[in-house]
């Protein structure tokens, strides 16, 4: 039979999208197709895409559940668009085929082509192919779900049951085009349904079947996908939000103190309480509050009262908890707020991605209240990034907005295990017992930091609150100059920080035509993109910002060293209005998109090219 | 906590100068909280007092103890994060009708239903002091204010039967005036383990001038006050002749003497009954036809929260092979390079 096998492509990296009904498995379906690739040594990203619903109407295209894979050498997004599409029924086709790639693969469940379900999915013919003009694509009409039954018409299990395995009669078919080994899966299925075996049985069956089906059929040509180049250690996939949880975790553990998170749950962030309220075996204490403002409010108590205090949230959550960012930022409590971007404005889109919070996080309080912004790039980085922000606001004693978002939170991608030893002991400025003459404002002269006395510390025994504080004695102060002293002061703590960030990096070259400026989860798209020019021989370098405020110490002398400076990101022109303010000697281009989703590297690479030729 | 700890009131005084109006209910029941901290054997250091906005949340600054001063109506919610993640503190929040119940009401009924120990004193003098004179969800119906110039149109609630309704564990009543049963209903509380609501019916000069006078005024206040005792009868009166009886689902008041009513046919006061319906009876009774109860009328020991959160995680750490971040990030599926 090898004589079928007679032609490969090969290709660097591909990209497979899975979609059907929120019902169908696809996130299942990726998950396992992106772990085994992993395991088989290639570059890996993934992002889920599902309605806002949790059973959103069966076959129509509101209720289409997608879920993408990357993978091969040098992955930095899930992939713009779709070498191969899997649709499980004509909406998933609907809703999905415009994203298949030029040339691409559709694979389709032919049996589930009824017109009932045609009519569901807003098609006006019964040939969907020909009315969406999909005769461009190499179409495969499998018969998954009559395959699926007939593969499992002998174990006696109902025809629901049976046809809730058709999922993975779809994944054995790609484990055959991209050449992938079924054993993970398998041992998957074995430790997932170990109290029915029956269960394990049927689903091997079925993709095993799937597998013999794509071998069998000449329709479909194998690909021989590249491995990625990696370096040698542990490795596991993550996504954002568990990275995140686990970054607040591990400062926590640096800082010798107990982690306390009191959150309210919100899509796309509860995933990050979901991790903390696990981790009772790290103590981390985690407290599901009534309402946005009693998850903040409980974490500033923890933290006047000695703990690690965060708070989790998106959007909507972050409005609700402005008020107490100003207690916090007054009583200059250490305190980690991470805000998981979703589309706005109100409740917006829960489920998709945007970058619109950032002048929310760096102004949205009453009065003159700075705080720390930090920005996560990639869903493991939020591990590192949700590090760093914890050390910033344990070290100096403020507020410290984490900024993720949909994309980051959701999406996984391989990731190399740190050492925890590599990472330094956080130092937070705790008032030690005997100190002579406490006083809660009295700054470190290097920082303006305050220290931070603990209840139950005997004889250091002090009054904060949200009133203004006298400089250095903390009591209530009405006085206008106190004011004013009170108000650079908490301005130039901010500022301080700077010193313990690292500088910035360009990727390419340190001058030239064009330098492309990013910040948070827009990493992966923005450097594929310059990326890509750059082989071109293009005069074009990037930036790209994990700490918006206090910015890096050596943006200025990075930014004067190019001719055009254009700044990207998924909004209207937050960030490129926050550089206007600070570094007004420069003229900023800007490209926004605000659709819910991120960037594509092609319509980057587009615009960069536009700006390039333009004189 | 040590066994012998000298504290007089005078070092829960802070340097500060108190602010209240002259013959404000909150100079007494500040008086009656410093000696009464004085009196629990418990560090300083231990105390943390914590309030939201409003006249009565000032009270932290007047405090030498640990002290937060925080945002309007969050007193309970921040209270709830100190004791949680500080189960060693002895913490009070002090609270108003307005801040506690309206504004703070979403914290103040979820305190109760988990039962975090803590003492919340709730100032009620049914009127908004520090921003001059609204009617408060306390205030009673028809009540002339700033706000309500013609009336209110809004039935006010009574604190206690939230608290039952909240399904909390332990209700007081005292007055501004009356340090002595102030003092006692603390010290309970502090003995208490959940969340202790005291309420305080607390007289504003200013705005709400004797709004509790019906059952404060001296002529007849020992007509129309019933201070509770777990285990004593429910009698009360001037001449101590009156008491309280059940009659059908109905409490009713009886004069001892009269009508073949004994003293054996009063009501003995059970605050440690876990049912509710007499407790709720007893919040609810009001003037003129009854005495309004005082004392501690609810007191229900149960679980709380912050103990079942530390056994917990004694219980999941004991039981888990991960005792560090190293092994966290190692646990589950992972491969090698």
């Amino acid at each position: 039979m090898t004589d079928k096998i007679d032609k490969v492509i090969e290709l660097d990296h591909v990209v497979i999208r899975f979609s059907g009904d929120s019902g169908d498995g696809m996130q299942l379906t990726g998950t396992l197709f992106s772990d085994t690739s992993a395991l088989m040594g290639s570059g890996i990203s993934t992002f889920p895409d599902y309605p806002a619903e949790i059973r959103a109407p069966q076959g129509t295209v509101g209720g289409v559940s997608g879920f993408q894979v990357h993978f091969g050498h040098d992955i930095n997004t899930p992939g713009d668009y779709a070498d191969v599409l899997v649709a499980m029924n004509p909406a998933a086709l609907k809703a999905t085929s415009k994203w298949v790639k030029q040339g691409g693969s559709i694979i389709v469940d032919r049996d589930s082509f009824t017109t009932k379900n045609l009519i569901k999915a807003g098609y006006k013919t019964d040939d969907p192919i020909k009315e969406d003009c999909l005769d461009r694509f190499n179409v495969i009409l499998a018969p998954i779900s009559s395959m699926t039954q007939e593969t499992l018409k002998d174990t006696g299990m109902d025809n629901k049951t049976i046809l809730r395995s058709k999922n993975m009669f779809a994944l054995g078919m790609c484990y055959y085009l991209f050449n992938r080994e079924l054993t993970f899966t398998e041992k998957f299925f074995e430790s997932k349904f170990k109290k029915v075996p029956a269960v394990i049985e049927a689903n091997k069956l079925v993709l095993k079947a799937g597998y013999n089906y794509g071998y069998n059929v000449q329709e479909l040509t194998p690909y021989k996908v590249a491995a990625e180049e990696i370096k040698s250690g542990v490795y596991r996939n993550i996504n954002g939000n568990t990275a995140t949880a686990w970054g607040l975790t591990a400062a926590a553990e640096k800082a010798n103190l107990s982690l306390f998170c009191g959150s309210y749950p919100i899509t796309p962030a509860t995933d990050i309480l979901h991790e903390l309220a696990k981790l009772k075996n790290l103590g981390v204490k985690t407290f599901q509050a009534e309402d946005e403002i009693g998850g903040i409010t409980s974490a500033i108590g923890a933290s006047f009262a000695g703990n690690f205090a965060v708070t989790t949230t998106s959007g909507p959550g972050l409005a609700l908890k402005s008020e107490a960012i100003g207690l916090a930022v007054i009583t200059e409590l250490p305190l980690v707020i991470v805000n998981v971007q979703r589309g706005g404005p109100s409740t917006g889109l829960p489920t998709k991605t945007e970058q619109s919070d950032l002048m929310q996080a760096l102004y949205g309080r009453n009065g003159e209240s700075p705080v720390a912004v930090v920005a996560a790039s990639t869903p493991s980085n939020c591990f590192h990034y949700a590090f760093k922000a914890s050390q910033i606001a344990l070290e100096h004693m403020t507020p410290v907005v984490l900024l993720t978002d949909g994309f980051l939170a959701n999406g996984t991608q391989p990731w190399r295990i740190p050492n925890m030893e590599d990472y330094p002991d956080i130092q937070a400025p705790i008032a030690k017992e005997g100190t002579k003459d406490y006083l809660p404002y009295q700054r470190n002269k290097d920082n303006f930091v305050r220290e931070w006395a603990i209840p139950g510390t005997p004889g250091l025994e002090h009054r904060i609150g949200g009133l203004e504080k006298m400089d250095k004695t903390g009591t209530v102060s009405y006085v206008p100059e106190n004011h004013q002293v009170m108000t650079d002061l908490r301005e130039e703590k901010i500022a301080h920080i700077v010193a313990d960030i690292p500088d910035l990096e360009v990727i390419g070259e340190d001058g030239g035509d064009l330098l492309v400026v990013g910040w948070g989860g827009t990493y992966g798209h923005i450097l594929t993109a310059v990326h890509d020019l750059q082989k071109e021989g293009k005069s074009i370098s990037m930036v790209h910002f994990n700490y918006i405020k206090p910015l890096p110490a050596n943006t200025k002398d990075i930014f004067k060293k190019f001719k055009k400076i254009v700044v990207a990101e998924l909004n209207n022109g937050q960030f490129v209005n926050y550089l206007r303010l600070s570094l007004p000697e420069f003229t900023y281009l800007q490209y926004n998109k605000v659709m819910g989703l991120p960037f594509t590297s092609i319509e980057l690479m587009d615009n960069f090219n536009n700006i390039l030729e333009e004189k | 906590m040590s066994t012998d700890i000298k504290l007089t009131f005078k070092d829960f005084k802070s340097d500060q100068e108190v602010r209240w109006c002259a013959g404000c209910g909150d100079h007494a029941i500040l008086n009656s909280v410093q000696k009464a901290m004085a009196a629990m054997n418990i560090p300083k250091e231990k105390f943390a007092v914590i309030a939201g906005i409003g006249c009565s949340s000032r009270f932290p600054y007047y405090m030498n103890t640990y002290g937060f001063h925080t945002i309007h109506g969050r007193g309970a919610a921040i209270a709830s994060g100190v004791k949680t993640a500080n189960p060693d503190l002895s913490v009070w929040v002090i609270n108003g009708d307005g801040d506690g119940l309206a504004i703070g009401g979403n914290h103040f009924i979820h305190l109760n239903r988990r039962n975090i120990d803590l003492n919340l004193l709730l100032f009620n003098n049914e009127i908004y002091g520090l921003t001059k004179g609204q009617y408060s969800p306390t205030t009673k119906e028809g009540t002339k204010t700033k706000t309500s110039p013609y009336g209110t149109i809004e039935h006010p609630f009574n604190p206690g039967e939230l608290v039952l309704g909240a399904e909390g564990k332990y209700f007081a009543r005292s007055i501004d005036v009356n340090m002595k049963l102030t003092q006692e209903i603390l010290l309970n509380a502090q003995n208490h383990k959940g969340t202790s609501i005291v309420e305080i019916l607390q007289n504003c000069v200013i705005f709400s001038n004797g709004v509790h006078s019906f059952y404060t005024d001296k002529e007849t206040k020992l007509d129309r006050q019933l201070i509770l005792h777990h285990g004593e009868k429910m009698i009360f009166g001037k001449n101590k002749d009156k008491g309280i009886v059940l009659d059908g689902l109905k409490l009713k008041v009886v004069t001892i003497g009269e009508n073949g009513v004994s003293e054996d046919d009063i009501l003995t006061h059970d605050a440690h009954e876990e049912s509710p319906f007499l407790h709720w009876m007893l919040i609810h009774m009001k003037g003129p036809d009854f005495p309004i109860a005082l004392g501690v009328i609810r007191e229900v020991k149960a679980s709380t929260y912050e103990q079942k959160m530390e056994d917990q995680i004694a219980e999941v750490k004991a039981n888990s092979s991960i005792k560090n971040v190293n092994d966290l990030l190692h646990s589950g599926s992972t491969w090698t390079v």
